[in-house]
């Protein structure tokens, strides 16, 4: 294996980096510290987490690039193909490579659309062909099929349980030990849901999803549980996939446009003037352009730019990273200009008080002042708008790769599954399942995204509810 | 105030002409003139010399921003960027680059999308405000967290599943109304039925639960408490106070929008076949129709500022302790 | 508490009163009858003898001699007359007369002026002389342009700003005039090819062959900048000798060498008639700042007008009044007296009054108001066939019982275009006259299985490619003796693809074994330059990358935009690329010059986008344009084929096959994939339609009023609680 780094990688760690530095920071500041414990005593949020994480670990594995070797050939140094892959890809094993020829339906046996069949005497005959993976151990599919999907059912079933409490022995085991109390009254205090910290929301919703990740995962080995797109890929392959795309665009995006927001906001409204002038003027202008033009013109140009310069990218997915982060990055320039605005209104409140005042009147530095007495009074309304932001990002992404501007067509996003879906809706019988597959991802995510960031809201600014 | 206005519209100036250069910029980049041409001129057998005639016709053949060959004041104005964009703060679009009149697609293709939008807002305001003044009505109550939910749950649809669905349900299952499409006069009405109920569906999230806070908010201020005291009903008070001071700030937050509706949806536009300014804005930059596009941001430009202006002289009419300077 | 309960009663009523309103507002726009809630149309129209149909793109030139799109050819061929037609029943295609008395010869002539005969060689041949006569008493549709008063001064040609201030349209115009078909209208539009202001695509090809074109397009140009600020060129006034008056009802086109083809040239509407008075009259100080263009609003003499002009909404043809009414052709093809096409032989045409085009960018819409009954006639998009089409048993396709209950009829005929897959031959790696690329080429050929592609794509609508010639086409063969050897061989009954086995083999031979260069081991990448970006495009890329993959070989795929694209194409950077070609006319010339070098893409900005080179190739083609149709020619064609597929410069693809449906009450519906003016034969039986439509769209209301009935349930229980807490704090 070679490591391949793409600049979405590379960003993502350093986002995963800033956020355990905030962690550490956090934990040893009351002020940040309590906000997030009342956050963590909140059942929904908690659970809501949960489903996040889950969803931040897939994204972090498919972050995790390659080029995978090729099979040992005659000459002795080895050789790498051109392709890339993530460690994700490794997780789902053959989900990739299991490709049918066209359409099939979630957990079907046979294709979903007759086709011409040479059958062994020579004759040719028109039916419903058999997958080659989809319930490919099968002998007698059109009267086993229902058996054996209960039957795997069950078995994740069992299986997720298993998992389940052997996770809850941990928790309960670990609770114990830091409260220093017997197993047994945690056991009965998570029962009783008796703990500041939502535990029991917590357990119970890691529970049903692990249920539901075994059972999905033990049905992938025999089916395609989301069906196949048009020529015969896994749709839930497709969709596991795109976790990565939604995340990427729902945080890099306020990841590149923070340190302008914040340095022009706290600017603007520390120094007055005509530095704030300035600033009103540009943030003005580009709000005053409607987006959607400048996302256009802005994928157009990277298009120019990719076009003229092909030979530096030797893979599609090279491209596709590309495109990605210029569309974080334009999202993030169309974006930034709000939270500037309330940075701004902000400071202008903050340059007033007291401490600042008599930080001046000791001739403090101006940046060190920004930095040591406005920043730290500001970050509550960055840490809002930074989960407010999440959801409706990755809901945007869906709507430009509507009119073609967003994703490149070639990576995997909800944003294309639904485009190419739009289609599929005028069939008939309906092919569903794609639609159904990146509407499920994607709307647990935002649900998720929503639930959290309220209560990150209402624990850090009560006043700021809207 | 009129002075005020007066100063915030020359401040509008430099705005505009910023928007003006970054448009032009961001265009001129991507597509130089000869793709433009050969965009408009089709893709069969076009030659070298039909292309330069298209330029020179449209004043492309000028150099961008800076004309080198001219005389002193001339090396600015003779440019393609003076020459285009002087204009637009006359309102003076000229002509497209396919050779239509844009002042006039604009004067016609208004109509339909403010037959989209303003019914849109109009019917959303009420459903809105009323859902929200259910819920808060409610309070607490299995009423109100069930709405609650409901609201994060539609919140976190995308609206192209809104715009799908409600195609297939209500065009294409249940015959209620035409599935896309519009028309001239009263028959356009049943066009925009299914447009508008979408584009209802899609905001009733975000808003009710917004407008419910506002109203709560509403609520637990002193004088609420001081009429329930005197033994109003919660009825009267929601009616009469809550729901009067809970509207300053919704409309206030409104009338920002107010301009912007002349330029339409976007995706509900395109969806629907409905040919106002989203739908031409949408066409345009697909065709590359670098005058039209240039037009259509200037418009938009003027509208937002339009809004911003609106809004300060709303929240004095509204709340006369503030005053403009 | 009685007081209570009145005040929140309009609470409750908020909803119903929405519903109510929703309710009122449905009544007002449907009116009382039963017609169909979901009708786009207006209900008094139904009865009508209207057709119905939609458009996807907004036509960019109503100009004849721009326009150059099929999209736009819809309106134009049934507005503007050429000389001559396709004939509507006939296959294969047979150009008969429209405004011309009979098919005009060609006269040879050589450089002494002497008339040569027919197979004269071509060396001698000097000029070449077509003499048409056009039939007397045509005349023009109901125009202003023609407008005159009493003294007969023309009525609107000294309009200025201040006339036009009350005019936005071309209705606007209070009186209109029409005149007689004259032959100085053709000469008059073949002169405007030349035009400085008018862009017309073919006049570079024209050039070459009508005699001083080129010499007029620069007198005209010289004439346009020594009076700048004139608007109008009267081009009566200047002589072409290409084109020539003779008298009012014959004319002469003079070309410098033989041309066969030309022929199918004055079938296009770019030799449609233009007269004078129209360009003039469009020409006028201000009328293009009112969107009043000849590019905007055609004048012609065919069967109907365009009375509508919206390319934002809808476009509307109506029957031209003046038409002097043509007459149904009475012979055919063997079978069209049997399916009913000979039903309405001699009588006079149009058969409809009006024709409306809806915008329809969404294919999804357009299709359910085909099935609903608001269009008449539909194609199928790949998504919705399934609904629409099942092969039998035989592989023959049929319809559906779903739309053979609704007396839905289906037409297929395979089309005359390809749509291929071509190398930059100017590529390093592939391309080339090299024997490894030649390998590296054919074994890609074998392995792109384009019988899948069309399964999956295409729904099985199109017939994998042997060569560059469609079928229905001369020179295509068909059988066992057309194949392509060097990727089909013949099986039974039908071609079948070599092994993959076999193109690995071909493919260690160019020394790529397992897809590896042999040179150093690196892994063979090859891109894919598209400028396809649809919701379809990502599933064909991933289709593409998995049959390059067959081979061991890493496609990467450069999707850019249309501009990038074709700039990628001029300058020959591109490697492989996706194109198509859709016939001008159906000879064989037209598909064999995308191949032909002198017309390559790079240094020539020509058609041939492979930039395909081949010396032997390009000398066949020579002696095969000029040539008659016959067993010489198919010879010549035969060598050019052998040729081509052994050098592999495009993967052939496909010929798509056009399935079309229409409903029961459209008549005389036969494909006709060269003629444009179709218009004028269809019949339409509005009773029938009509019946249908309120058959299919009856409105199903019961999920509306459980929607409402439920939320009043849910909401109930909340206010009785509301009442007894209320009762409760007054107690």
């Amino acid at each position: 294996m070679m490591p391949v780094i793409f600049v979405t990688d590379a960003l993502i760690f350093l986002l995963v980096f800033m956020v355990v530095v905030y962690v550490f920071y956090a934990r040893q500041h009351e002020h940040l510290r309590a906000p997030w414990h009342n956050v963590s005593s909140r059942p929904l949020a908690m659970s809501a987490a949960i489903i996040l994480a889950i969803y931040i670990v897939v994204g972090l594995l498919d972050s995790l690039h390659f080029h995978p070797k090729l099979e040992v050939t005659k000459s002795s140094d080895t050789i790498y193909s051109t392709e890339v892959s993530s460690v994700l890809d490794l997780v789902l094993g053959d989900l990739h490579q299991n490709t049918e020829r066209t359409y099939s339906a979630p957990l079907a046996s046979y294709a979903f659309a007759k086709e011409m069949i040479d059958l062994p005497d020579g004759k040719q005959t028109r039916t419903y062909p058999r997958l080659k993976y989809g319930g490919a151990h099968l002998d007698e599919p059109a009267t086993d099929s229902a058996a054996d999907i209960t039957k795997n059912i069950f078995i994740g079933c069992v299986f997720g349980l298993v998992i389940s409490s052997i996770l809850l022995g941990l928790i309960t085991f670990i609770l114990s030990k830091a409260h220093k109390t017997s197993f047994r009254r945690v056991l009965k205090q998570i029962y009783k849901n008796d703990f500041h910290v939502a535990w029991t929301a917590m357990i119970i919703t890691m529970s049903l999803t692990i249920i539901v990740l075994t059972i999905v995962y033990n049905l992938a080995q025999y089916y395609h549980v989301f069906g196949t797109d048009k020529v015969g890929q896994d749709v839930l392959y497709q969709a596991i996939k795109s976790i990565r795309t939604g995340l990427v665009i729902g945080t890099l995006t306020t990841l590149v446009m923070l340190p302008f927001a914040i340095m022009m906001g706290l600017m603007a409204g520390y120094f007055r003037g005509w530095i704030d002038d300035v600033i009103q003027y540009l943030y003005t202008t580009l709000n005053s352009i409607p987006g959607v033009l400048l996302i256009a013109a802005s994928i157009l140009l990277l298009q120019v730019y990719i076009g003229n310069h092909a030979d530096d990218f030797n893979s599609i997915e090279e491209r596709a990273d590309l495109r990605l982060l210029f569309l974080c990055i334009i999202l993030g320039i169309t974006s930034w200009t709000g939270l500037c605005r309330l940075l701004r209104a902000e400071t202008l409140k903050l340059r007033e008080i007291d401490y600042v005042q008599a930080a001046q009147a000791f001739g403090v530095s101006n940046l060190s002042i920004m930095l040591r007495h406005l920043l730290p009074n500001v970050m509550h309304i960055v840490m809002i708008s930074i989960v407010i932001d999440f959801s409706g990002l990755v809901l945007a992404e869906a709507v430009l790769s509507y009119i073609n501007i967003g994703v490149d067509p070639s990576m995997n996003s909800w944003g294309n599954m639904i485009n190419g879906a739009r289609l599929e809706m005028a069939r008939e019988p309906i092919v569903w399942w794609s639609l159904a597959a990146a509407f499920v991802f994607m709307f647990v995510l935002v649900l998720a995204a929503n639930l959290f960031s309220d209560a990150v809201r209402d624990a850090f600014d009560p006043r700021l509810r809207h | 105030m009129i002075s005020y206005i007066l100063r915030r519209i020359a401040y509008a100036f430099p705005i505009l002409v910023g928007v003006n250069i970054i448009t032009f910029i961001l265009f001129f980049v991507v597509n130089t003139p000869d793709d433009m041409a050969r965009m408009q001129l089709g893709m069969k057998r076009v030659s070298e010399t039909a292309i330069t005639k298209w330029k020179e016709e449209r004043g492309y053949d000028k150099p961008i921003l800076w004309n080198s060959s001219s005389e002193s004041l001339e090396k600015i104005t003779d440019t393609i960027f003076f020459q285009n964009s002087v204009k637009l703060f006359v309102f003076d679009f000229g002509r497209s680059d396919s050779g239509r009149d844009i002042g006039h697609d604009i004067s016609q293709r208004m109509w339909p999308s403010l037959a989209i939008t303003v019914p849109s807002l109009l019917l959303g305001l009420l459903a809105y405000i009323s859902f929200g003044l259910t819920l808060a009505f409610f309070r607490g109550s299995y009423v109100d967290v069930s709405g609650v939910i409901l609201c994060v749950v539609m919140m976190s649809i995308s609206g192209l599943f809104y715009i799908i669905g409600g195609q297939y349900l209500i065009g294409k299952f249940l015959h209620l109304v035409p599935i896309s499409g519009y028309d001239t006069g009263f028959n356009a009405i049943k066009f925009t039925i299914l447009p508008i109920l979408v584009g209802l569906i899609g905001g009733i999230g975000a808003s009710t639960r917004w407008y419910r806070t506002i109203f709560l908010e509403e609520m637990g201020k002193d004088y609420v408490r001081t009429a329930k005291a005197k033994g109003l009903s919660e009825a009267r008070v929601l009616y009469q106070h809550v729901l009067m001071n809970g509207l300053i700030p919704i409309l206030t937050g409104v009338v920002v929008v107010l301009p912007s509706l002349f330029m339409g949806s976007l995706i509900v536009e395109s969806f629907f076949a409905i040919p106002g300014l989203g739908s031409y804005t949408i066409d345009a930059i697909s065709r590359q129709d670098f005058a039209i596009v240039r037009s259509m941001v200037f418009l938009g430009s003027v509208l937002y500022i339009i809004g911003l202006i609106l809004t300060d002289i709303s929240y004095t009419l509204v709340d006369p302790r503030v005053r403009l300077n | 508490m009685t007081k209570h309960i009145k005040i929140i009663n309009p609470h409750i009523l908020d909803y119903s009163a929405i519903s109510k309103l929703f309710l009122c507002l449905l009544l007002l726009c449907t009116g009382c009858d039963n017609s169909p809630w979901n009708n786009p149309y207006p209900n008094q129209d139904s009865a009508k003898n209207i057709y119905y149909d939609s458009f996807s793109e907004r036509p960019k030139h109503l100009d004849p001699v721009s326009s150059y799109s099929s999209n736009e050819y819809v309106f134009l061929g049934q507005i503007y007359e050429p000389p001559l037609q396709y004939h509507f029943l006939k296959r294969p295609y047979e150009l008969i007369p429209l405004t011309a008395i009979e098919l005009p010869k060609p006269e040879l002539f050589d450089k002494k002026g002497q008339l040569l005969e027919e197979d004269a060689n071509l060396g001698t041949i000097d000029r070449v002389k077509y003499k048409i006569s056009i039939k007397p008493d045509i005349l023009y549709q109901p125009h202003p342009a023609f407008a005159k008063n009493a003294s007969g001064k023309y009525l609107y040609h000294d309009l200025n700003t201040q006339k036009l201030s009350n005019i936005h349209a071309l209705s606007d115009f209070d009186t209109v005039g029409t005149r007689k078909l004259l032959a100085k209208d053709y000469v008059y539009q073949i002169k405007r090819m030349a035009h400085p202001r008018v862009h017309s695509p073919i006049s570079g090809l024209m050039a070459k062959y009508i005699l001083g074109l080129n010499d007029f397009a620069e007198e005209l140009s010289k004439i346009e900048k020594d009076n700048p600020g004139t608007s109008f060129i009267d081009l009566n006034d200047y002589e072409l000798p290409g084109a020539r008056v003779i008298d009012d009802t014959t004319f002469e086109i003079t070309l410098s060498q033989k041309y066969p083809q030309f022929l199918y040239w004055l079938s296009m509407s770019f030799f449609a008639p233009m007269p004078w008075e129209a360009d003039y009259f469009y020409s006028q100080a201000g009328m293009t700042e009112k969107n009043i263009t000849l590019d905007w609003y055609p004048v012609g003499t065919g069967p109907f007008m365009l009375s509508e002009n919206n390319p934002n909404l809808r476009m509307v043809l109506e029957r031209n009044p003046n038409f002097r009414g043509e007459a149904f052709p009475s012979e055919g093809e063997s079978g069209d007296q049997a399916s009913g096409l000979l039903d309405d032989a001699s009588k006079k045409m149009p058969f409809i009054d009006k024709a409306i085009y809806s915008l329809e960018k969404e294919s999804i819409p357009a299709w359910n108001k085909f099935l609903q009954g608001y269009y008449d006639t539909s194609g199928i998009v790949s998504d919705s066939f399934d609904q629409a089409v099942q092969f039998n048993l035989q592989g023959n396709a049929e319809l559906t019982d779903e739309m053979q209950e609704k007396g839905i009829r289906l037409l297929t005929a395979v089309t005359t275009s390809t749509s291929y897959m071509g190398f930059n031959m100017a590529d390093e790696v592939i391309g080339g006259d090299s024997e490894r690329a030649r390998l590296l080429r054919r074994a890609i050929s074998i392995t792109v299985d384009y019988e899948e592609y069309i399964s999956i794509f295409a729904n099985g609508r199109g017939k994998p490619a042997q060569g560059p010639i469609p079928p229905g086409i001369f020179g295509n063969v068909q059988g066992e003796a057309g194949i392509n050897p060097y990727v089909y061989q013949w099986q039974g009954d039908r071609p079948v693809r070599h092994s993959i086995e076999h193109a690995k083999e071909l493919l260690a031979q160019a020394g790529y074994p397992e897809g590896r260069d042999n040179t150093n081991g690196k892994q063979l990448v090859l891109n894919l330059d598209s400028p396809a970006a649809g919701p379809g495009s990502k599933a064909s890329f991933d289709w593409m990358r998995k049959q390059f993959a067959k081979l061991g070989i890493n496609l990467v795929i450069r999707a850019t935009d249309y501009n990038r694209f074709q700039e990628k194409m001029r300058k020959g950077t591109a490697q492989i690329f996706q194109w198509g070609w859709n016939a001008d006319y159906p000879d064989p010339e037209n598909f064999f010059f995308l191949l032909y070098g002198p017309n390559a893409k790079i240094n020539h900005n020509g058609e041939n986008a492979a930039n395909y080179k081949n010396a032997e190739f390009d000398e066949l083609f020579n002696q095969m344009k000029s040539m008659s149709n016959g067993p010489e020619r198919q010879a010549v064609i035969d060598k050019m084929v052998e040729v081509v597929r052994k050098d592999a410069p495009w993967l052939w693809g496909f010929h798509p096959v056009g399935f079309s449906l229409h409903h029961q009450w459209y008549k005389n519906a036969k494909p006709n994939l060269m003629a444009n003016n179709t218009l004028k034969y269809k019949r339409i039986e509005p009773r029938l339609r009509t019946e249908s439509r309120s058959l299919w769209n009856q409105p199903i209301w019961w999920p509306i009023a459980l929607l409402i009935f439920l939320a009043l349930i849910l909401l109930l229980p909340a206010i009785i609680s509301y009442r007894r807490k209320e009762t409760e704090s007054i107690l």
